[in-house]
């Protein structure tokens, strides 16, 4: 009974999501690539990930494992994409940023077009996915800025650079 | 409608009376070759046919006859039913189901849309999937995602009950196909990677009412087993309660063992079998008890079951792989046939586990006969001990030996299995099975995980790979011999082989690729007669019926599953240099996402 209501609502709050992602992405083309810099910390909003002698900061490894954990059943592998869900790497390029990631990732989204409603999840009570966020923001970032290949990083220890380690 | 009333209240009677009449139905639609009129051809799962107009010498002059669109775009498993002039096809989330009129060049003569809550897309791990609809007794039974069981009234369309089946909220949904059997309706859950328990349960077909429901984990009073009667290796279990003390605590609860593969039936011995899938989490660590494996079965995950379809009671059980490690979903299809076992005929079923393993049982009692490797690419376990039926693991690709938060690496088959859902072909013509297969290896490197309820709960991460050191393609179309466990032939195809397998009196075998080609090749060799590209890459499950004095063949193209997902991408880096395979890493630069019924014939 309660179910048209329901969908109504949540269809009104994804279209406003689509449409301010929309406008960001107009204003933000081409996002910079991330300063990738060891000496700094390691956070999600300046400094997502930092490799060494070709091996990348413990969170951001954890990053791709959690990412291949929970999200590329839909996702695909390594962001690239399937026949389910969109590639992840392409809007990161071009207009996501880490609030918009943030927020889509905690409350989902839902998106009816012609190839059939697509629906992502809402993560925010998943603490596999939740309390990782900014890993799997590093991973994602550190796909786009083509810095990671797919597969497997080579990884640093845990706590071997500053941040949120 | 007095004379449909009157009818129906035929059938109530005979219904009421007891007798085992309603399954009738199914017996006679699927004793007429015309008819394709279960999903896997007939109770015993063959997939065959013995129509024979289409055959090795005319099969290249197949053409397309006519197309359906189903009008959705994603992954279309499953395949169209045919009974008499009707022609059923079905599609995935939302689950469509129409009825076409062959006798009016495929006219709908009722179509059904059911409206789902949408946020149950995302509960389904590996694509909108659904694996098609059952016919039986002048109903059309439909399993939808968001675990309703429906009953369409077979000359409207108009529903006539529906149940609720399972909890999409918990992360609980429906992808499998109901099998009818006498007077009751089964079916079984999906969720596997989202922690639920996983039950077959049976539905009386007049009116919904469950009948009885066996969890694939738990005591003994709730699974619908009885150790001092169910046999395991041909004698009772003994112990009791294993689906519970072979978990540490309580995670028994969340243990997994889904349901989500086909179902046979054995009339004569009034049995039932199906697969129970993979234990929860995939990170075997949190599933051990005393740090001890030998104590650590995770029972009844990845069993065979023989069950009684009137109570459910077990009569037997043959657990494939005890304490999984790699995923390796123990959900499929288990074919019934009569073949020779050491020169004596034995009634038996051959299952071909997503573990590699070929398995040949005693569908009596369930005896093991042959467990012998399918892909020889198979490295898990160097064999199965025949004495104990336990896989003998190699600690080097033990991810339990290697432990949590280490890359175990090189395992083959990958989770995806040497076989999937997608079900094999007996040909009792040659006697051997036709088995398309992935040839998939990976690593794979669980961690620990917390459980949340309706949210993924996995615990490993993995990559694939196209099976190392072969011809660097990822399936291949097999050709088995049951009696001895042995690969007769064995055809190379670039991507996996996700399409069910179909044989007919006509000496053919056909397939569909992932590609989007149908396959037709020699039954006796493999040798490739006709090939033709589809609107999409083809996960659905090939047929045969013939109407109006003509053979067809149909099949669903509809890229997806969980092949859509790990191969749309391509499964290697760049730089693997896996040889042949980085000419075709990518399948989304072969087909992309359809949704669309081809009906084959030959020339008029």
């Amino acid at each position: 009974m309660e179910m048209p209501t329901r969908s109504a609502a949540r269809a009104a709050a994804c279209v406003v999501a689509v449409l301010a992602l929309t406008a960001s992405g107009l204003v933000l083309a081409d996002q910079p690539k991330a300063p990738n810099d060891p000496t700094q910390p390691i956070d999600p909003w300046d400094n997502p990930y930092a490799m060494v002698d070709g091996k990348i900061d413990f969170g951001t490894y954890n990053g791709f494992r959690r990412y291949h954990a929970s999200c590329h059943v839909c996702h695909g592998p390594a962001g690239l994409g399937s026949s389910f869900a969109p590639n992840l790497l392409d809007p990161i390029r071009e207009r996501l940023d880490y609030q918009a990631f943030q927020e889509t990732v905690i409350n989902g989204r839902q998106v009816e077009g012609a190839t059939g409603d697509r629906v992502m999840p809402p993560f925010g009570l998943d603490p596999n996915v939740v309390e990782y966020v900014p890993d799997i923001w590093g991973y994602l970032k550190a796909r786009a800025d083509g810095v990671l290949d797919r597969g497997r990083p080579d990884h640093l220890a845990k706590g071997a650079l500053k941040g949120r380690e | 409608m007095r004379y449909r009333a009157t009818l129906g209240l035929a059938a109530a009677l005979v219904a009421a009376s007891g007798i085992a009449f309603a399954n009738d139905s199914v017996l006679k639609n699927t004793a007429n070759p015309n008819n394709w009129a279960t999903q896997l051809g007939n109770y015993a799962g063959q997939r065959h046919s013995t129509l024979d107009q289409i055959n090795t010498g005319n099969v290249g002059n197949l053409q397309v006859k006519w197309t359906f669109s189903t009008g959705v775009l994603r992954g279309h498993e499953g395949g169209p039913l045919v009974v008499g002039q009707y022609l059923y096809v079905h599609t995935p989330f939302p689950n469509n189901v129409y009825k076409l009129d062959l006798a009016e060049k495929g006219k709908i003569v009722w179509q059904y849309e059911p409206r789902q809550e949408l946020s149950v897309i995302p509960v389904m791990c590996c694509d909108t999937v659904n694996r098609g609809v059952a016919v039986a007794s002048g109903k059309v039974f439909l399993a939808q995602a968001d675990n309703t069981l429906v009953a369409l009234d077979d000359a409207t369309g108009k529903v006539l009950w529906t149940v609720k089946n399972a909890d999409a909220s918990k992360g609980a949904t429906l992808t499998a196909a109901p099998v009818v059997v006498k007077d009751k309706v089964l079916v079984g859950v999906s969720g596997g990677e989202f922690g639920v328990r996983g039950h077959l349960t049976a539905y009386n077909i007049n009116d919904g009412k469950m009948v009885w429901r066996a969890y694939s984990t738990g005591p003994d009073a709730e699974v619908l087993l009885d150790p001092s009667k169910t046999l395991m290796m041909g004698k009772p279990i003994g112990e009791k309660d294993l689906g519970i003390t072979t978990w540490p605590g309580d995670t028994w609860k969340i243990g997994g063992g889904t349901t989500w593969g086909w179902y046979t039936y054995d009339p004569e011995l009034d049995l039932v079998y199906y697969g129970v899938g993979n234990p929860s989490t995939w990170n075997p660590v949190q599933r051990v008890v005393d740090n001890d494996r030998a104590k650590s079965d995770n029972k009844w995950s990845m069993t065979i079951f023989a069950r009684n379809p009137d109570t459910g009671m077990a009569k037997w059980v043959y657990q494939k792989t005890p304490f999984d490690e790699w995923d390796f979903d123990g959900v499929n299809e288990n074919i019934l046939a009569d073949i020779p076992i050491a020169g004596k005929t034995r009634k038996v079923m051959v299952n071909f586990d997503r573990n590699g393993f070929g398995y040949t049982l005693d569908r009596v009692t369930g005896e093991l006969l042959v467990a012998q490797k399918y892909d020889p690419q198979v490295n898990w376990a160097t064999h199965v001990d025949m004495a104990t039926g336990r896989p003998q693991v190699v600690d080097k690709y033990s991810t339990f030996h290697n432990g949590q938060d280490v890359n175990s690496t090189g395992i083959c088959p990958a989770a995806l299995g040497s076989k999937d859902q997608q079900p094999a072909s007996y040909n009792p013509d040659t006697g051997l099975f036709y088995v398309p297969t992935n040839h998939i290896c990976m690593d794979y490197e669980p961690f620990k995980v917390a459980y949340s309820a309706g949210q993924p709960y996995v615990g490993a991460t993995l990559s694939m790979f196209p099976a190392p050191n072969s011809h660097g393609g990822m399936g291949n179309f097999i050709a088995w011999d049951a009696s001895t466990g042995k690969i007769v032939w064995s055809k190379p195809e670039p991507f996996a082989v996700w399409s069910g397998a179909l044989t007919t009196k006509g000496g053919l075998a056909f397939y569909g690729t992932l590609e989007g080609y149908l396959v037709a090749v020699n039954a006796k060799d493999g040798k490739e007669l006709y090939r033709f590209k589809t609107p999409s890459g083809i996960i659905g499950n090939v047929n045969t019926f013939e109407y109006g004095g003509k053979q067809f063949v149909a099949v669903l193209s509809g890229v997806g599953g969980w092949a859509g997902i790990g191969l749309a991408a391509g499964l290697t880096k760049d730089t693997d240099g896996l040889g042949a395979v980085g000419a075709h890493k990518a399948l989304g630069q072969y087909t992309r996402l359809g949704g669309v019924m081809t009906v084959f014939g030959l020339p008029d």
